[in-house]
Order: C-alpha cells, then structure tokens, then sequence
C-alpha cells in the first residue's frame, strides 16, 4: 500500500472517530438535560439531541468506516425515517404535556396556543350557560369531538 | 484507535443509559417517563450504530429502524391516552 491511501485512510479512521465520540456525547448531553432541566418542554428539548444529530453523526461515521458508496443511500433513508417520526412523536409529547398542565408558564418566552385555548374555553362557558341548548344530533359534530379530545377541560379529566 | 474509541464511547453511553434510566425511574409524570424511555431507546442505537461502525459491518441496520418505529408508536400511543392525575399541578 503506498503512503498516500495510508494517510487518507488514517483520516478516514480519525474524522469517524471524532464523530463517534462526539455523536455518543449527543446521548450524555440529553441524560444530563433530562436530569437537571425543570420541566417536560424543556427535558424534550435536550431528548431531540441524540435522536436527530447524534444518530446522524454515528451513521456518518458508519459510513466512513465501511468505506464503500452503496451504503450511503441506505443509510441516508434510516436517518430520514428517523427525521420524518421523532418530530411526530415530539409534536404529540408536547401536545399532551400542555394539555395536561406538565408546563411552567414562567418559563415560556412565548405561549402561542394560550389564545386558541382562550378562545375555546370562551365558547365552551357559552354553551355551559345555555345547558338547554344541547342538541343530542350535534353531539358528533366536530366542534363538540374537538372539545372531547382535547379541550381546555381535558386536563382535569 | 477504534479500540480506544469503543471504549470511551462505551463508558459514555453507559453514563447516559443510567441517566434516562434514573429519569424513567424518579418520573414524576408519565410524560417524562416516555420521554426517558425514547430517549434510551435513541442510546441503544447509538450503540448498535458504534458496535456496525467498529466492526465493519451492516446487520444491525434493520434493527435501528425498528427501533425508531418502536420509540415513534410508543411516545404516539401513551401520549394520545395520558391523562392527568396529579393532585397538584405544580409538582413536577
């Protein structure tokens, strides 16, 4: 073997190297951040580093290792499945965690679903008011399934 | 070099593991657990990943899809169906 592949391949093993330990640094990262943040928004926040950029530098990594150009795509479309559901999976955490009150309001910078909920618990007081108003026909609509779901009452179910 | 690097990344997600598995344990809602458990689910590939990457080899790349479809359904499923029953709102 002539010095130059040696060399190239001494930095192949280097730069996968360094993203192994740094992807398996991802992991601690997010158990410290589950450990020592106060509340489930922001324990989500530190949860989405391994899964995303952590799995992406191992299988950069992996590939580097394997040294070969058909492994690429496949490994592209195993951090893509990965990119398509932990938001999903997120998305639903979070929605159940504000539902059910897991949140310090203090700490938010910003509430963007506390209008909607507003609104919402607005109209329900309306219909709570007008008890004689309830139309057995209506109770599949889908305003009253929506408020069933996951109405501002859902949290003290 | 790989040697040295499979130890040090094995020490690092066993810390990791035995953090999740902490949270998982002390919860204090179900929320946090799952969140813990995805979590741990993320570290067990991150050890598959190294464990191909050390040894050259792709056999457990099905295995880490599955894995992430099994994080992906479970956190879908126990977050569709919580629900709160904590006496006070402020405990976690």
């Amino acid at each position: 073997m002539n010095p130059e592949t040696l060399l190239g391949d001494t930095v192949i093993d280097a730069v996968s190297a360094v993203f192994m330990v740094v992807g398996a640094l991802m992991s601690l990262g997010a158990a410290i951040g589950l450990l020592r943040f106060p509340d489930l928004m922001s324990r989500m926040h530190a949860a989405t580093k391994p899964q995303v950029l952590g799995l992406f530098l191992l299988l950069f990594a992996l590939g580097l290792q394997l040294r070969t150009w058909w492994a690429w795509p496949v490994l592209v479309v195993a951090w893509l499945f990965q990119l398509l559901t932990v938001p999903v999976s997120a998305h639903m955490v979070g929605r159940a965690g504000y539902r059910t009150k897991h949140l310090h309001p203090e700490l938010l910078s910003s509430d963007e679903l506390e209008a909607v909920v507003q609104q919402a618990a607005g109209k329900r007081g309306f219909d709570d008011e007008n008890p004689a108003g309830f139309n057995p026909d209506d109770a599949g609509s889908p305003d009253r399934r929506g408020r069933l779901d996951g109405g501002p009452g859902a949290g003290s179910a | 070099m790989m040697q040295l690097v499979l130890t040090v990344t094995a020490v690092v997600l066993s810390l990791a593991a035995a953090g999740a598995i902490i949270r998982i344990a002390i919860g204090p809602s179900l929320l946090d657990r799952v969140l813990a458990a995805d979590v741990l689910l993320a570290i067990f590939g991150a050890a598959l990943c190294i464990d191909m990457a050390v040894n050259r080899h792709l056999n457990n790349l099905m295995l880490l899809v599955a894995l992430s479809i099994i994080g992906f359904v479970g956190s879908v499923t126990v977050a569709r169906f919580v629900a709160d029953r904590r006496e006070s709102v402020r405990e976690s």
